[in-house]
Parts: C-alpha cells; structure tokens; sequence
C-alpha cells in the first residue's frame, strides 16, 4: 500500500501542475499535452501500473484498470483537463478511504484489544514474565494492580478488585480473595494477586471471546450476502453496459458522435466498482458485534445480529433468567412475636441441616448460628424439624406437620414455600421462602415492548400459582406452567408456527438445562455466559453477565446496525444508478462519477464507523 | 481443521471478496473467510492438504492484490 504521505505529496504536486495548465492554457498543443500527462502520471503512476499489470493477467474488471481506461480515454478523445482531474479526484478518494478504513480498523483494534500481552509466572522462587501461551495449567502468576489478568486462574494469594467490564460491560468491580475464581481479560484494579493458572491460554476465556467475535463474521447477514452477490455481477454488467452505450447509438445514429458517446461510456466505467458497498455493510456488522461484545453481549454472527433486530416473540425461561434461581426468604408474618425472633427460633431448629431451605434461612438471619443451642433435634421427613430450644419446644415445618400435630394454622396463599413456626403447640407465624425476581426484569420486558418485540412469553416447570405469579408482576404476556424439559420444545414449536414470515422467536434461557430449546429457536440466547463454557458453547448469542435487560440492549444495538447497513446500501445504490443515468444521458460529467465511486465509499464508511459507538445505540 | 492467517497490506475490500470467492473454490478447501477489517483470513480444510493450500492462496491473493502476504497470525 502506498504511504499516505508521499501519496498526498503528489497530489500536490500533481494538483499545482494541472491548475497551471488550466489557468494558462498554452496554445502550443506539446507543452500542453506534456504538461497534462506529467500531472496525471505524478498522481496516477500506480494506478497505471496496476492496470498495466492486470491486463497481463486478465483481470480486466479491476478498479484500477477501469479507472486507466477511463482517463486514457479521456486523453485520447482530447479531454486532457477531464483526464487529469478525474484520476486527480479519484486519489483524493482512495486516500480519504485509507484513512476511514484506516480509522474504523483501529476503532476495531481497540475493541479487540483486551488480549493480554504477557503473564508473570513464577518459576524457581523468579518471577518472570512469560508469553501467555507459554504458561502450564497448576503454575502460579502474578497480577500486579493495573495489569490485566493473562489466564483464568483461582486466587491462591491476595485480595483485589477487579474490573470486568471489557467482558461484561459491567461497571462496578468485582471483590476477589482467595479462592476466587478469576477470568483472563478481566483488569486488576487494587492489589497484588496471586493465582494458580485453571486454563490454558487458547482455553481461557478472553481467548474464546476474540475467536467467538473474530470469527463471528464467517457467519454472514443476508445483506451481506446480497453485497457479495452484487458486487460479482455489478462490474461487469457496468462495463458491458459502458461497451454498449459507447457504440450501440454512434452505429445507429448518424448524428451521434463517437467521441460524446465514448465520453459517456467512459463515466460508467469509474462508477463500477461497488466498492462503497463491499466495504461498508461488512463494517457495520462487524462494529455491531464487536459494540455488543464491549457490552457483555456475544453474538456469533452477522446473521444473528439481523435475526434480532427482527425478533417478534421473546420466550423465557423462569429460574435463573427471570428469577435468580436463589430460594430467599421474601416474608415473614407473625402473629405477636417478633419477626426476627421468629426467623432465629427457625434457624436455629434448622441449623444442623443442610437443606436448601435451612441454607435460605441462615443467610437471611446473616449472624453466625450455634448449633448446640438446639437440642433433642429431630428431622422429620418431608415435613419439617423438631427440636428444643431453650426448654421450648419448637415446630419448624410445613402445613402438614402443623396439622399432624393438630395445631391451628394459617393456610396462606402463596406463591412460595411456606415454612410455619409454632412453639409449645402454639402457633407462631410463617415464613415465606420464594425464588427472587432479578431486579431489572420487569424492566426488560418493558424495554423489549419498546423495541417492537409483539409478545413476551414465560416457560416454567414450576408450578401454574407460582409461575402465573411472576408473570403478573413482570408484565409478561404469555405464560406455560408445570412443563418437562420435552414440553418446552414443543410449546417453542407451537409459537414458532405463529410468528409471521420474517419475524424471529429468540430464546432466553441459562444454556445448561435448555440446549435442545436453544437449538431449536431461531435466536438462542444464554444468560451469565462468564465463565460457563457450556452456555457459550450452547447459544447464539451469549449474554455474559445475568441481567436479562442486556436482551433489550443486544436488540437495539442489533437493529441500530441494520438499519445503518441498509442507509448505506441505499444511499451507494441510489447516488450510483443516479449517476449512471444521468452519465447515459450526457448529464454527468467525470468528476460526478469519481464521487459516486469514491466519495460515496468515504460517507459510507464514515456512516459505518457509527455502528462501533455502542453507547449511543443504548440511550 | 481452521488455520487464520493475517493478510499483511491488504488494502482493497473488493479483491478481499473476489480472493476469498477464488480461494473457495479451490477444491481442497471447505471453507474460507477474509475480513478485511482485521486482514485475517480463515481456512478450512484437511490438515495434509494446508500447505498446499497455502501456497495456491497466496498466488491467488497476489493476482489480485501483488503486496499482500499471507503470514502466520
């Protein structure tokens, strides 16, 4: 590629050269013609080259020859000014189109760059620092504050704050101690770490998300398939239809002069190249998927990104996507004790076990529990605890145990677990233990609305009072409740059969339990994609971190970038037929022609470059 | 298997389209990608057949673009 310096220099050159010939105007035809031909070789000598070059090879629908065509033309016809500042015109362009592509391939480079350079391993009590790659699984590195974590490793040493926002888009820190698992591409914020490396470089995670972005593009949007395809047959049609323009009327008319036709032909050749196009539309995409990796979305083709912007149903799936999948205590009703001194008589009747619901229960009471304050401890089987505390004897369980026992009691509805409480055979209250709403759930479905998506639908395996339950509070449309895995599958068939030709149905689900559902979908989209291999392997679009609002998000980026690729498709598509109209009715000079070949690629790539600014898509 | 390569001094995205069109079409290869963005091509194809192939592809990206080279990314 020629250096952009030395090439402006020369149209410089070049510049000053062809204005003295124009200002001038010597009437000694060689002076003339010489001075001519020296600016238009200052500025075009590689042009020519190249075109000379291509003719040894065949390679007669290249730019460059098309161009050479097109100014020699103009030379011989004697249209020596047309000549030189066409070709002086067309270098402005290239050179303005490498500085855009340039420009968006470093504004690429930066969004990729979260590759780590290097990793300090300790060897033989040295630390030293170590190409990646090079690092054994079981070896310890050292991360010092600023520098990014090379490896994904579990914390042996230290403790710090880490920044994962390359990976997720999320802004606050994350805590890390010991034991803390730790991801490749993530920054240390804070302290010195020490990890023991989990995964090799080529398996760690900032590995997988480079590969999954750079190779997103192998997976090609229709629009950029239909460029691909356009692009082979506009070249030579443009030039046949050059050839056709340039004889066809001389022959058949006698007051058609071959030199204004030729002219006219000659301007269809510089617009034959559908360079802004091949160009701009790949761009787009890959600045959308590139924009949506900087905010913690993956999506694993051009194709996917179009897919989303025309998504008509969103189905999810209930725990782990809506819900956190985290059984909390949510209530506590009491009838006159105090509700902590109630959670506390529960919890300690609890202590000894180990049951999910014992494990909610302690984490609400948050203080450390003894264990020998509860005595004479008996578990009763799919019931509930007895135990005695404190010369109480105490009844943790649910309505069946109170009613075994022949203990009045509240028969609440609810859409949780009911944990009841009585206390020497009085009754004392409940406590309500239920999976937890996230809290930018109801706000997802809110934004999808927004987004045009016509129907947001629930699946769960829960129970219909529990689901129906969630899907009121969230605003959900639809819900399915009490299904088996097989079920799902079927019911994703069902509202598959009622989206309309080219609307989409997307997915949501965790990637693990619901891989046949997020195959079959035609957006398959996985929650908390950090660090879990199988939802990154599973989706087509990985969401990294477990906020369901990131769908919304991944939409508009997703229809953001369509519609700028469909801006440039039509704004090339347009100036260019304009043009070569105009060029056939004699309207259009050169100079019109360079732009709608050039000029074009520049705003269309410029126009482009937008799509890598993320931040404006989500506002 | 897939081998990326960088295309060092790739300049023009239409003879990227066109190398990657000739370069499909070589029969040993079941797949190949060009981004022009990044300069990376990806191959794919039996791993006897690579070298080969490397060495038809670089022919092919000469034809179109004479500066280009294929290098090991």
């Amino acid at each position: 590629m020629m250096n952009q310096k030395k090439q402006l220099f020369r149209i410089v050159i070049s510049g000053i050269i062809f204005v003295i010939a124009l200002v001038a105007g010597f009437d000694n035809p060689i002076l003339n013609l010489t001075l001519y031909l020296a600016a238009y070789l200052i500025v075009g000598v590689d042009v020519v080259l190249r075109a000379l070059r291509n003719i040894t090879r065949m390679q007669v629908f290249d730019e460059n020859f098309l161009m050479f065509i097109a100014t020699v033309g103009a030379f011989l016809i004697g249209e020596y000014p047309e000549a030189v500042g066409v070709m002086l015109f067309y270098q402005v362009g290239e050179l303005f189109q490498d500085y855009a592509v340039d420009k968006s391939r470093k504004s690429i480079a930066e969004l990729m760059n979260i590759r780590p350079d290097y990793a300090n391993v300790k060897r033989n009590g040295e630390i030293i620092t170590a190409d990646p790659d090079d690092v054994l699984i079981g070896e310890e590195i050292v991360i010092r504050p600023g520098e990014r974590i090379p490896l994904d490793g579990v914390v042996v040493e230290g403790r710090s704050m880490v920044d994962t926002s390359s990976l997720t888009g999320e802004a606050v820190p994350r805590d890390v101690a010991v034991g803390s698992e730790l991801l490749s591409g993530c920054i240390n914020l804070s302290g010195l770490l020490t990890a023991r490396v989990a995964k090799e470089f080529g398996d760690s995670t900032v590995s997988k998300i480079l590969d999954l972005v750079e190779n997103a593009t192998a997976k090609k949007s229709k629009s950029e398939n239909f460029i691909t395809k356009f692009a082979r047959v506009y070249t030579p049609a443009v030039v046949i239809l050059a050839a056709m323009l340039a004889f066809i009327p001389p022959l058949t008319f006698s007051d058609a002069p071959f030199t204004e036709w030729i002219f006219r032909a000659l301007t269809f050749l510089v617009i034959s190249c559908p360079c802004a196009l091949v160009i701009s539309v790949p761009l787009s995409f890959f600045g959308g998927i590139g924009g949506a990796s900087r905010q913690g979305i993956l999506v694993k083709g051009g194709n996917y990104l179009e897919a989303l912007a025309k998504t008509e149903f969103v189905i999810f799936d209930k725990t782990g996507t809506l819900t956190k999948g985290v059984f909390d205590v949510q209530k506590i009703i009491t009838k006159e004790m105090e509700t902590e001194k109630l959670l506390q008589l529960a919890v300690l009747a609890e202590s000894h076990s180990n049951h999910p619901i014992a494990m909610s229960l302690k984490r609400a009471y948050g203080k450390e529990v003894k264990s020998d304050i509860a005595r004479e401890v008996q578990e009763i089987a799919g019931l509930g605890v007895q135990a005695v505390i404190e010369g109480r004897e105490i009844l943790v369980g649910n309505a069946k145990l109170l009613s075994e026992k022949g203990i009045v009691h509240n028969e609440p509805e609810n859409t949780g677990t009911i944990i009841h409480v009585a206390v020497d055979g009085k009754y004392e209250g409940y406590i309500v233990i239920a999976d937890e709403i996230k809290t930018d759930a109801a706000k997802t479905i809110k934004s999808l609305k927004a987004e045009g998506v016509k129907q947001t639908i629930m699946l769960t395996g829960d129970k219909k009072s529990v689901g129906e339950q969630v899907a009121k509070e969230l605003g959900i449309d639809q819900v399915y409740t009490e299904l088996l895995p097989g079920d799902k599958v079927q019911k994703l068939e069902e509202i598959m059969a009622r989206k309309s030709k080219k609307g989409k149905v997307a997915f949501v689900g965790d990637g693990v339990n619901d891989a046949p559902v997020l195959a079959r979908s035609d957006i398959g989209i996985a929650m908390g994609g950090l660090g879990s291999d199988a939802a990154i392997e599973a989706a087509d679009v990985v969401i990294m971190t477990d906020e369901p609002s990131k769908i919304a998000s991944a939409i508009k980026i997703a229809k953001r970038t369509v519609r700028i690729a469909k801006q440039n498709i039509f704004f090339a598509l347009s100036v260019k037929s304009v043009v070569l109209l105009l060029g056939a009715l004699g309207l259009a000079n050169m100079w019109a022609a360079v732009f709608a070949d050039v000029g074009v690629s520049v705003i269309a790539i410029l126009n482009a470059i937008r799509v890598l600014n993320t931040n404006s898509s989500l506002q | 298997m897939k081998k990326s390569f960088k295309l060092v001094g790739l300049g023009c995205a239409n003879c990227a389209a066109k190398m990657e069109n000739a370069i499909s079409k070589l029969p040993e290869v079941s797949s190949v990608s060009i981004n022009f963005l990044t300069t990376r091509m990806t191959i794919e194809a039996e791993r006897e057949q690579m070298d080969g192939i490397i060495a038809a592809a670089q022919k092919i990206v000469k034809n179109y673009e004479p500066d280009v080279k294929i290098e090991k990314a």
